[in-house]
């Protein structure tokens, strides 16, 4: 069996589970955050029983449209908290204490390998990084699974990506997952998981590991997962509070298919309006002046895209037909990046440094676009009117592309800024 | 069940942020939704569709977000069910959770151009394009999703299995 299809048998109470099989699996994590949560809660009253079917497992974090952005998201914030407070949730996160759900669940410790998480937000598929089985849902599923601890699913089949060789400087995850996306489509990978392995990712950081996991979604998969090796285990020791279980993919395992791709030939990607598959490489871009250029997001808002960053920023301006806004996707990579000196670099640059949120990402607040204005973003999606104006444009791409070209004022190479010599 | 209205049809990837924009996500108030239902794909969508009204699409609908706020813009501006090449699984488990049904018939999106009558029957397992006399054949839910269907959503399953376990 593959490593979800292990995971999945074990949450369904067997031995075995094979693709198409229709199981109810028990749940280690359940989340939902301040859009999703308040219909979840109306669905969860609507089913009738008291409490919550375990108070632990259920994580709830205010962070599209928090800091409240306006009186219905702050409506909507509380209508999460008082529910907090009612059924006296361990893992309720404050603002001031949060951090995009994606981000803050891994670094608290709170999904662990071998766990099954659902979460209505479909970048829940994250977490895969951790060798877990994670995938969204809708709130409908998220209120009846407060109740019942379980969900319904369809086992997927596998398809394997084996990424051979090594990346070349400046492309990280978020590069192999454009791509990868780019040569499959937005449905490619539709209801199946993808499992990510090879030289290039058994050589990614954890921070690039849950970039490529978190986008899963945008090839219409169920789940992205890769195997725990040693970098899995640094990660997680120290984090997990509760015991784990490993779980690995079985050198006969059966998958629908296997793609190979040769790093070496992979630069950096940008995504052009309006799919996640409209990918280019840098090369080929062409001149593209634009107007924000947005770091942060569940995508690439870890401490590693921080750090990317800084060092294209470091000692030079952003240019001045742009604003660049970098968003620290949890306090503690916002606190890492005060100690560091990141944030100093950053607005000595001339950018804007926010508290955490999902903000820009789906065009909620901090950095909602015109009609007619582009963005370049290390954000997820870029379908129509996802930042803003539907007449507004949105490229996606990985850190180093995005300070890259805040400093060019347009899409620009990292190498166009610090030379190929570094 | 049978559904019966005109057609609307649309392209392939259909996503949740043009069925229902993100700016509109501080409420989950059905009728607000329903207002700005499709706005950024088709701008007279919401002052154009009637009751009962039936949305075809090509593959991938519903792509993107788990916002649940989609399908009830689209059951709340009064769409009696979608018929597509295919959806995207969120929106699909969404759909068959809250009561908004859902058909996979690639040949019926190819055999409905947009503003014929259309007409589907679950019992009989047909889709009818009365405009132009042609029938499609459904193929079934698998029976456990069925089961969800017939007893109006997921929430009606779970309570009806809770008080079933005592």
């Amino acid at each position: 069996m593959t490593i979800t299809e292990k995971i999945l048998a074990s949450h369904a109470g067997g031995d075995v589970v094979k693709p198409g099989d229709l199981i109810n699996i028990r749940l280690d994590l359940i989340l939902a955050n301040d859009v999703t949560a308040p219909i979840a809660i109306e669905k969860f009253r609507e089913i009738g029983v008291e409490r919550v079917f375990d108070k632990n497992k259920i994580v709830l974090v205010p962070d599209h449209y928090a800091p409240n952005k306006d009186i219905e998201s702050a409506r909507q914030c509380k209508v999460m908290r008082d529910f907090a407070r009612e059924q006296d949730l361990t893992n309720y996160f404050e603002v001031g204490r949060m951090g995009i759900e994606h981000a803050l669940l891994p670094e608290q410790g709170l999904v662990l390998p071998g766990d099954a998480v659902i979460g209505a937000d479909s970048h829940t598929c994250t977490y895969g990084a951790l060798g877990a089985f994670s995938t969204g849902a809708g709130s409908t599923d998220v209120g009846a699974a407060m109740a019942t601890g379980e969900v319904w699913l369809k086992v997927p089949s596998t398809i394997k990506f084996v990424y051979k060789g090594k990346l070349n400087k400046w492309v990280g995850g978020k590069d192999l997952i454009l791509y990868t996306i780019g040569k499959i489509g937005v449905d490619g990978a539709l209801y199946k998981a993808m499992e990510f392995c090879g030289e290039a990712i058994q050589r990614l950081s954890m921070d690039g590991r849950f970039t490529m996991c978190n986008m899963a979604i945008e090839a219409g998969a169920k789940s992205g997962i890769m195997a725990v090796d040693e970098t899995t285990l640094n990660y997680v020791k120290g984090r997990a509070k509760r015991p784990y279980e490993v779980y690995a993919s079985d050198p006969d395992a059966s998958y629908e298919n296997v793609i190979e791709f040769d790093v070496l030939n992979i630069e950096s990607q940008v995504a052009f309006p309006h799919l996640p598959s409209n990918t280019r490489g840098i090369s080929e871009v062409g001149d593209i002046p634009i107007d924000q250029v947005v770091i942060g997001s569940c995508t690439n808002g870890r401490l590693e895209d921080l750090r990317v960053a800084a060092e294209m920023l470091k000692g030079r301006k952003i240019h001045p037909s742009l604003r660049l806004i970098i968003i620290p996707a949890t306090q503690e990579i916002y606190r890492l990046a005060l100690k560091r000196g990141f944030t100093e670099t950053f607005v000595e640059a001339g950018a804007v440094v926010s508290t955490p949120t999902c903000g820009p990402c789906l065009g909620g607040h901090m950095g909602v676009l015109a009609e007619g204005e582009r963005a370049l973003t290390t954000t997820n999606r870029n379908f129509v009117g996802r930042m803003g104006h539907p007449e507004s444009e949105v490229y996606l791409c990985g850190p180093a592309v995005a300070a890259a070209s805040a400093v060019l004022g347009k899409i620009a190479s990292p190498e166009e800024v610090v030379g190929s010599g570094e | 069940m049978v559904y019966q209205g005109r057609a609307h049809k649309y392209g392939r990837d259909v996503d949740t942020d043009v069925i229902i924009p993100a700016r509109y996500l501080t409420t989950s108030d059905p009728d607000q939704l329903a207002g700005h239902c499709l706005e950024d794909l088709d701008p007279d969508f919401a002052s154009r569709v009637k009751l009962g009204d039936i949305l075809i699409a090509e593959e991938n609908f519903g792509c993107g977000s788990s916002r649940e706020h989609a399908p009830m813009a689209i059951k709340g501006a009064g769409v009696s069910c979608v018929i597509a090449k295919s959806f995207a699984r969120i929106f699909y488990r969404n759909a068959i959770n809250m009561g908004l049904p859902i058909f996979e018939c690639p040949e019926a999106v190819d055999g409905i151009a947009a503003g014929d009558e259309v007409r589907v029957d679950t019992e009989k397992g047909e889709i009818t394009n009365l405009t132009r006399g042609v029938v499609f054949k459904i193929t079934p839910f698998p029976p456990f999703i069925q089961k969800i269907i017939e007893r109006g959503g997921l929430i009606n399953y779970v309570r009806a299995k809770l008080k079933a376990e005592g």
